[in-house]
């Protein structure tokens, strides 16, 4: 070589590969899953001597059993998973002031300064037995949760001209107001023997 | 420096690959940032069920997981074939009294976190679409007890 030496460049040729070894070690330790699903608030655990039931006027609840062999019963009868969303529409709106379907009251929205009549106390309640498979019990669950959002739908639409998940928090709260969502999470019964 | 033309000519130039190192390494940290380090490796399957109703969940920092489902195979030969309940690294019914060891679990899970988190704490529960009732029953009134009232059934979202 010549007399004017250089210092030799550092070889950074394998930083790239050395990199990808980190990118590639990143991807497959860690996961990208976002968790989705359906919220719910379990009932506070019931105190020690509190026996007290509280009385729900019949025409105001909505039964829904599901038995261990996957059957669905919806009140009295025995009905097909597709016609969960309707009844629990009918049941929760009660438009036409039925008596067998729970009672109206007079609620004032303030935000929107006008009264509804609202099914204020009603609740559905979800009984299964220890047989009944959890996949069955979420389809129900989620066939609920869909009622209630295409009721809060019409709803805000009407108001509002557009979907309910496009509403602000002030008046998304306004159209629970009218459709408080009311699933309960019943206490387990057991059914026959206990096991 | 060696040239493989020294009779005159002119050299393709070579590409310059020095800035290929950082590009790598911002992709890198995209991905270091919006990925969690995976906290537990499943010993369950788990197939959740399909809704169409998801809400997104909101806080991954201030949630515990359940994983409910059948072992896997390499577990089956020692634990056989029925439903369990995996919390962190171990079944639940693995040491002592399988509810008792989720309220543990969750009380524990609970007072690990930043006490500006627990307001949010939720519980995930992620399970088999064809778990009997009676193991989430069992597991829900376990979670009233320990006052985690906040749950989420975990599932994935029905395909269009």
């Amino acid at each position: 070589m010549g007399k004017k030496r250089k210092m030799p460049g550092l070889n950074t040729s394998s930083t790239a590969d050395i990199s990808f070894m980190l990118l590639i070690f990143f991807l497959v330790t860690t996961s990208m899953d976002t968790d989705q699903g359906l919220s719910r608030t379990l009932p506070k655990p019931p105190e020690e001597n509190q026996k007290v039931d509280i009385k729900v006027k019949e025409r105001n609840v909505l039964n829904i059993r599901i038995s261990k062999d996957n059957l669905l019963m919806i009140g009295d009868e025995y009905s097909a998973l597709q016609d969960v969303r309707p009844r629990a529409k009918e049941f929760i709106k009660n438009a036409d002031n039925n008596p067998n379907l729970p009672e109206l009251k007079p609620h004032t929205v303030k935000l929107l300064n006008k009264k509804f009549m609202v099914t204020e106390n009603h609740v559905i309640s979800v009984q299964s037995d220890r047989g009944t498979s959890y996949g069955i019990y979420f389809m129900v669950q989620d066939e609920l949760v869909a009622a209630y959002n295409e009721l809060r739908d019409e709803l805000s639409q009407q108001e509002f001209n557009c979907k309910y998940e496009f509403l602000t928090d002030k008046q998304k709260s306004a159209i629970r107001e009218v459709y408080p969502m009311k699933i309960s999470e019943a206490e387990p019964k057991k059914y026959g023997k206990a096991n | 420096m060696s040239r493989f033309n020294k009779d005159g000519g002119r050299e393709m130039p070579e590409l310059n690959t020095s800035s290929l190192p950082d590009l790598i390494f911002s992709v890198l940290f995209f991905f270091m940032m919006v990925t969690t380090m995976r906290e537990v490796t499943l010993m369950v399957k788990f197939d959740r069920p399909v809704g169409t109703q998801l809400e997104k969940l909101a806080r991954k920092s201030s949630t515990s997981f359940l994983y409910i489902g059948r072992p896997n195979d390499q577990y089956r030969s020692q634990y056989g074939d029925g439903t369990r309940i995996q919390i962190n690294d171990k079944f639940a019914d693995q040491e002592g009294n399988g509810q008792e060891n989720v309220y543990n679990f969750i009380m524990q899970d609970r007072a690990d976190m930043a006490e500006s988190e627990k307001p949010f704490y939720t519980v995930s529960i992620k399970a088999d679409h064809a778990t009997p009732m009676g193991v989430i029953t069992d597991v829900k009134q376990t979670l009233r007890k320990a006052y985690a009232l906040k749950i989420v059934y975990s599932a994935n979202k029905k395909q269009e």
